[in-house]
């Protein structure tokens, strides 16, 4: 008995070890930005300057025009992203799961594709094409949506196809058609209100994704936040790893929320 | 039961007739082949066969769920064949529990009003109607996961009647209720049917179900309907060999027969229509009618073939003995099932010799070579 005991502080204390290591990795960089971000620069000691000038939105708006253009535009684009992605995903993954079960896994190969794209090799294949969608649409930082809707559709796609998997869409909707429903009714009435946790999962990650994306912004010359926050490190790297660390909270806060309506839902 | 349906439920129905339907899956498997059946206004049809018989697939051309690849179906006299499920004004229940999660009940039974524009006071009239009409009135605020099974199906079965639908489409809606629930809402759905006089097709490979609640029963083979006839037409003059072994349990016996006659257990049997021609072939006998008898002391001859009790099982209304015939009866040692009275189960015990002969009424006997 004591040894079996024993044996379950040992695998308790285990646990508590990896959790606590895996909490360190999260949040000694956190830490590092917070000192860093606090440090008074000039006199050594510690300083709450570049907070108050952060939490001040007239002042970074009149003396960081730069930051204040790539958050909205990052916004915009996260909404813009999200719109289309659920547009583009939920009919299409509802329509093969009833009409076209033999695409199922077609379907699933070209949304994880882009897993296995780099970001830097998307961007070569998709600077012709937006060649043509700044000549058809203009030059406008929103269009970089239609590339995130792609980046984002691994990540979309796995938590719509768990929702999809969690209930009979199948049944569902025919008993719906049966009823007098027409196709577009069965999607709004029927099946998003039953994907709803999933909708609101994938549209998380999409956001999240969105919001941290550098890489494809800087290389089509678009301002974004990232890229904002990256131009402005240039000039004061304090308020850039600051921008960089709400930025980051923000999402916490976003996810937390996220969590909190899905366990709402399931009570 | 009765193959015609009732005069008050026949004013109110709608005749259904599918034509010659045809539906072949991926490209060879031919779900459907030449499916021909008319259901008469108000009536209640059961589609009974072995699981691939195509009798689902039948339900699904007729709601529109499917696509006929040939063939045609009529509703009041409307070819409905190429029109969509929404227009078709079908109720239907489902095999698998398909309440819309995010509804109550009652909700549930609006959503069909709903689509027909009625006004928010006619709807709820109307759902609280159906939930009294199948018993649910108490429940009309629950979601499907506060439901038990047989509650739910109730629910799928007033939100389907509610819209008033000219045809009544059941898919195997019992199934996965349990024994007790399933008796109670088969009853259920029979009284609601005649109450609301809606011809209804209903799909199942529960025999007993089918025999009990409808007017006819078509038993369905390899895409085809074998036989539509009354419940009791079917158990006593089944038109194939197929119909007789599907419908009711049946003993497989080695006979000869001659003349129309099978000579089997040590006595004669006259056959149904269609069996086989003289010569040795296999009879099928009903449980019910075998007799059984204590076989007498000593060596005495009796008329009828010896056996031996295996098991002797009570089942509630009835008994069944299950006995082997002496391999010198000329059966070779084939097991015999009989249905006796409940309080005769306790006279046989295994092991016992007893005497089976053929009742002259032999509940059925199709000769198969």
């Amino acid at each position: 008995m004591s040894t079996r005991h024993t044996e379950r502080r040992k695998r308790a204390a285990l646990r508590w070890g990896v959790i606590g290591l895996t909490l360190l990795f999260f949040f000694i960089p956190l830490y590092g930005m917070l000192e860093f971000t606090t440090r008074d620069l000039i006199s050594g000691g510690r300083t709450g300057r570049v907070w108050t000038t952060l939490v001040d939105v007239g002042q970074v708006t009149d003396r960081y025009p730069a930051l204040a253009e790539g958050f909205l535009a990052s916004l915009a684009l996260a909404l813009f992203t999200v719109v289309v992605m659920l547009l583009l995903l939920v009919p299409t993954m509802t329509w093969v799961r009833l009409r076209l079960p033999g695409l199922t896994r077609t379907v699933e190969f070209i949304c994880l594709l882009p897993l296995t794209v780099p970001a830097i090799v998307l961007v070569v294949g998709l600077t012709p094409i937006y060649a043509w969608v700044s000549y058809l649409l203009g030059e406008g930082t929103v269009w970089l949506g239609l590339a995130y809707v792609i980046l984002v559709l691994p990540y979309a796609y796995r938590s719509l196809d768990a929702g999809l998997r969690a209930i009979d869409v199948k049944t569902l909707s025919e008993a719906a058609r049966s009823l007098g429903a027409s196709w577009l009714r069965v999607m709004w009435q029927i099946v998003l209100p039953n994907l709803r946790t999933a909708v609101l999962s994938a549209s998380f990650l999409s956001v999240a994704l969105v919001l941290g994306e550098f890489t494809i912004a800087n290389l089509f010359s678009r301002k974004n936040l990232q890229v904002a926050m990256y131009e402005l490190g240039k000039s004061d790297g304090q308020l850039s790893v600051a921008v960089g660390l709400a930025s980051l909270v923000f999402a916490f806060v976003v996810l937390f929320a996220m969590s909190f309506v899905g366990r709402k839902e399931k009570s | 039961m009765t193959a015609t349906p009732s005069p008050a439920a026949s004013a109110r129905g709608t005749e259904v007739r599918l034509t010659d339907l045809t539906r072949v899956y991926a490209g060879s498997v031919r779900a459907l082949d030449g499916f021909t059946l008319h259901m008469a206004p108000g009536e209640f049809v059961a589609l009974l066969g072995p699981s691939g018989c195509g009798k689902t697939t039948a339900l699904r051309l007729l709601a529109g769920l499917e696509d006929a690849d040939g063939g045609t179906i009529e509703v009041g006299g409307k070819d409905v064949t190429s029109v969509p499920t929404n227009k078709r004004d079908m109720g239907m229940v489902f095999q698998a529990y398909s309440l819309f999660p995010h509804m109550t009940a009652r909700q549930n039974v609006e959503f069909g009003l709903e689509l027909r524009r009625q006004d928010k006071a006619t709807r709820h009239q109307r759902a609280a109607e159906m939930l009294d009409l199948v018993g649910l009135s108490k429940q009309a605020d629950r979601f499907a996961h506060q439901m038990s099974g047989g509650q739910q199906q109730r629910v799928a079965l007033a939100r389907a009647l509610a819209i008033e639908p000219q045809v009544l489409l059941l898919d195997e809606p019992l199934s996965a209720l349990d024994a007790k629930v399933r008796s109670q809402l088969r009853d259920e759905i029979r009284r609601i049917q005649l109450e609301v006089g809606t011809t209804t097709l209903f799909v199942t490979h529960d025999q007993e179900e089918a025999l009990a609640v409808a007017d006819r029963v078509g038993v369905m083979n390899a895409g085809r309907l074998e036989q539509l006839a009354s419940p009791a037409e079917l158990y006593k003059n089944p038109a194939t060999p197929f119909v007789a072994e599907f419908v009711g349990l049946t003993n497989r016996l080695r006979c000869t027969v001659s003349g129309g006659v099978a000579t089997v257990l040590g006595g004669s049997v006259p056959l149904l229509a269609g069996s086989a021609g003289d010569g040795p072939a296999v009879v099928l006998i009903r449980p019910e009618g075998v007799e059984i008898s204590t076989a007498p002391a000593g060596s005495g001859s009796v008329a009828g073939a010896s056996a031996s009790v295996v098991s002797a099982s009570f089942l509630g209304a009835s008994g069944k003995i299950v006995a082997r015939l002496d391999a010198s009866a000329g059966g070779g040692g084939e097991l015999v099932s009989v249905q006796v009275d409940n309080t005769d189960v306790t006279a046989y015990a295994p092991g016992d010799r007893v005497i089976l002969s053929p009742r002259g009424d032999a509940a059925l006997a199709v000769a198969v070579s």
